[in-house]
């Protein structure tokens, strides 16, 4: 191969290299300071460095889609997830500086095994080739594995890190095997290849059904669809929280990402089929998830099931399967980071009030809002917002995903959606009622609540989320225009 | 003579569903581990057929990739396992119920 091949539109990595580059000088200034504790140091490095990755993204912005090597590429769409990512990497090392004793520890480990992560989900995004989506999917999952058990002391979390492990594994192999099958149904690890190849009557057409199904168990499983969920709740909850926040946001951005590009570059022809299916599944994961998320006493628990049924949300874009479906999947992404992440941001910084460590339980939720008046307003903002009440940024993230899917006749689908955000409105709303009109319980062995000031990280994400879900639901249009679908 | 590539395939598909079974069924975390890398190497097999059956050398690299990441999966999944054990002094799943399923 030419060299100058190598070098030729290398720009829509640029992000990537950038954080990269970034990994490994973070490793070499965590080895020169061995044996230091503390890891502020390396928390404010990797902010920078995700900051020069925002910047990176942005001045590749408006450039008009390039391909790299046949494996990535940096369309509208690639480069909105991206966005959405670091957003949730940057608010995710804000959380995780928060004095927690393990990652003060061991920091090195925690912010380059937090910004790998980001990579292999910004990857995702890009990716236009089989071995290319393999590879970032294990990039980010390993890490997340490792991360999801950093509390090695907590059974519980090393508990959570174990099944995500297994069963993200098991999950991964069928993932693999599905991009197996598609390679060998259009002759090409390439999207738009197999589309080629599979469009003009060429290939194995038999291999493409076994292949979409088995792909589909693989991204179900990561994006958390019913009935591949079970994992999410356990490792959500045993997880560390600032963990957690990163990457229910994260993982979900870049598997829809993947999932996106795959069915609509990759096997547009085969639309009419895959996607009945895919609303069916839709609908379920929307149902189970909001009537299990009802029953749930953590915190962490509630919202692990709200993320599932918000995953049904997102799908019923893939379900319309257009460039400007895609569009508004990328607007719900952006508008649920701010919203899920800022909601996780006040579990942090109320754990260490309610007498638990790592969760939150919702009776513990009483009188907040007397103890923590702009706390409690906050979580009130993304409570409402997740539950689609306009005019705050997740209304018009389920707006466009809604509009775009009736566009295409799927009023029926859109139906159950809209039904299912009347059920989700109950159990937010109820985190909102506790906070506000319920008293505390007299507990003896309560410590003074007001010891502990909330940390200044915690705040500032808190603030950050709330503003900009707020921002984003009123001036939707403009972030509607910035964020754009597949092929833009 | 050439094999046909169906028997490969079918081969793979039934080396993948008794990896499959294997984890579903079995207890012990190791095991699960050691039949997750069975339904790996049956995907290399699938690939390396459909490679061979197409004349294209994507298949193989892709091959490979899926050997260096089960690698990596080794690395981290016994890791993982081993602070387990610490914690619980097993590697039996049905023991691993903390948190509700």
């Amino acid at each position: 191969m030419d060299t100058a091949l190598l070098f030729d539109n290398a720009v829509v990595l640029l992000p990537e290299l950038v954080l990269a580059v970034g990994v490994l000088v973070l490793m070499m200034v965590d080895i020169t300071r061995r044996g230091q504790n503390g890891s502020q140091l390396l928390a404010n490095m990797s902010v920078v460095i995700l900051l020069l990755g925002i910047g990176a993204s942005v001045m590749i912005w408006s450039r008009a889609p390039v391909e790299y090597l046949d494996g990535a590429v940096s369309d509208g769409f690639a480069v909105s997830v991206r966005l959405v990512v670091l957003i949730a990497g940057v608010l995710g090392v804000f959380l995780s500086r928060n004095r927690f004793p393990a990652i003060e520890r061991q920091g090195g480990a925690f912010y380059s095994l937090h910004l790998l992560a980001i990579i292999g989900m910004m990857l995702m995004g890009t990716a236009t080739n089989l071995i290319v989506l393999f590879i970032a999917l294990e990039i980010f999952s390993l890490a997340l594995y490792i991360l999801s058990g950093f509390y090695r002391e907590s059974p519980r979390s090393i508990e959570a890190a174990m099944k995500y492990f297994l069963l993200g594994a098991f999950a991964s192999t069928f993932f693999v095997y599905g991009s197996a099958l598609l390679y060998g149904a259009g002759g090409s690890a390439h999207y738009a290849r197999i589309h080629e190849t599979l469009a003009t009557g060429g290939g194995n057409p038999s291999l493409v059904w076994p292949g979409v199904a088995l792909l589909l168990v693989g991204f179900g499983f990561k994006v958390s669809l019913v009935p591949f969920h079970m994992w999410t709740p356990d490792v959500y909850q045993g997880a560390p929280t600032p963990v957690t926040a990163f990457m229910s946001v994260g993982t979900k951005a870049a598997a829809f990402a993947g999932f996106f590009r795959v069915m609509m570059t990759a096997l547009p022809s085969y639309h009419d089929q895959w996607a009945m299916p895919l609303a069916i599944l839709a609908v379920i994961t929307m149902t189970v998830g909001n009537l299990t998320a009802l029953r749930q006493s953590s915190v962490k628990r509630m919202l692990a099931y709200s993320g599932i049924a918000h995953a049904g949300n997102i799908l019923i874009a893939l379900v319309a399967g257009t460039v400007s479906a895609s569009a508004a999947a990328a607007f719900y992404l952006f508008a649920y980071a701010f919203m899920n992440i800022g909601a996780f941001a006040v579990i942090i910084a109320l754990e260490k009030h309610t007498g638990n460590d790592n969760d939150v339980e919702q009776g513990r939720l009483a009188g907040v809002a007397e103890r923590f008046p702009a706390l409690a307003a906050a979580m009130a903002i993304f409570m409402l917002s997740l539950s689609g009440i306009p005019p705050l940024a997740g209304f018009f993230g389920k707006f466009l995903v809604f509009r775009a899917a009736v566009e295409e006749g799927w009023a029926w689908l859109v139906v159950f959606g809209v039904l299912n955000s009347a059920i989700s409105a109950y159990y937010y709303l109820r985190v909102v009622v506790a906070m506000y009109f319920q008293q505390p319980e007299e507990v003896g062995d309560e410590k003074d609540p007001l010891d502990i000031p909330v940390s200044r990280s915690s705040l500032f994400v808190v603030t950050v989320s709330a503003v900009a879900v707020v921002v984003i639901g009123l001036q939707p249009g403009l972030w509607a225009d910035l964020l754009r679908g597949l092929g833009q | 003579m050439m094999l046909e590539t169906s028997y490969y395939l079918v081969l793979a598909a039934l080396i993948f569903t008794v990896g499959a079974t294997g984890v579903l069924l079995r207890r012990n975390a190791l095991i699960i581990f050691m039949c997750i890398e069975m339904m790996l190497n049956s995907v290399n097999l699938t690939l390396i057929a459909l490679a061979r059956q197409w004349g294209d050398l994507e298949g193989q690299i892709f091959v490979f990739m899926i050997m260096a990441v089960a690698a990596a999966e080794v690395a981290v999944g016994l890791a993982i396992l081993i602070a387990n054990v610490r914690h619980r002094k097993s590697i039996n799943i049905d023991e691993i119920n903390l948190l509700k399923w």
